[in-house]
């Protein structure tokens, strides 16, 4: 075994990852402030209006990163959730634990400035497209989860039944990525991909993208927190 | 100061996401916080 996998296991024990968490949280907390500045300024400062949805499209800041985020915040549960029933590491499952509400509060964002951005623009808060369908499952699968575990009492059993639930899950999120490619829907495609170049001007992009790295660093630090807390309520 | 708050008919859609966003982040944080603090 190597080095580095030592390392590797050393913090996977709760106990040598709690300080570890702390520090972490407080970078990505002053990370996702700066970023959020930043973000903001570029979104409502830098960039202009758009020719065709007018001042509406401002809401692309916070609704595109926090759509991202709910869709990947629920593939990283599934993960540790999935590495927690292959290696009995306490640590994922508590990390699975820690993700799930602030996965749901990105889901519910999205579907709530979404929502606020189809009105002006569809005409509808609310429609049952595949794509606004397919968010609004993710949002009761968070739940779901949270409730399940919530439900038992034995926290071994309550993590292994979570984690069953968030992998089975976990076949929606490819599903909201590619329901505006697989059926007619009302959403509009995605407006940065892997495989594009990118729909939108470039100082937009760079808000979004700011934006982004500010929720990502805003989750981490979040979750480092949560984590910390379960640790010490379950030690 | 009002055209930033009217944005061209769109202040309530835009600022309505934003509030409401902003506000529950944080809610989360103060929430976390409350729990940190328990003993």
């Amino acid at each position: 075994m190597t080095t580095q996998s030592i390392k590797w296991f050393w913090f996977s024990s709760p106990a040598t990852f709690y300080p570890l968490a702390g520090t972490i949280a407080w970078i990505a907390g002053v990370l996702a402030v700066a970023l959020t500045v930043a973000g903001l300024y570029v979104g409502f400062v830098v960039a202009p209006t758009d020719a065709t949805q007018g001042e509406a499209y401002r809401i692309i800041y916070i609704h595109v990163p926090a759509a991202w985020m709910s869709m990947f915040l629920y593939v990283v549960m599934a993960f540790w959730s999935a590495v927690g029933l292959a290696m009995n590491a306490r640590l994922s499952f508590i990390m699975a634990r820690a993700i799930a509400p602030t996965g749901a509060l990105f889901t519910f964002i999205a579907l709530w400035t979404g929502s606020l951005w189809g009105r002006p623009t569809w005409g509808a808060y609310w429609v049952w497209d595949a794509r606004l369908t397919s968010e609004l499952i993710l949002l009761f699968l968070y739940f779901g989860f949270m409730a399940l575990q919530a439900s038992i009492d034995e926290r071994r059993r309550s993590d292994r039944a979570g984690a069953l639930l968030a992998l089975v899950g976990v076949v929606n999120v490819p599903i909201i990525y590619y329901s505006v490619q697989w059926w007619n829907t009302l959403h509009q495609g995605a407006s940065v991909s892997l495989t594009k170049a990118p729909s939108m001007a470039k100082v937009m992009l760079l808000g979004m993208l700011l934006m982004a790295l500010a929720f990502w660093m805003y989750s981490i630090a979040v979750i480092m927190i949560r984590a910390r807390c379960e640790i010490r309520e379950n030690q | 100061m009002n055209d930033l708050l009217y944005l061209n008919g769109y202040g309530f859609y835009v600022w309505g996401s934003y509030l409401v966003t902003f506000a529950l982040l944080a809610i989360e944080l103060v929430v976390l916080r409350k729990r940190t603090q328990r003993k």
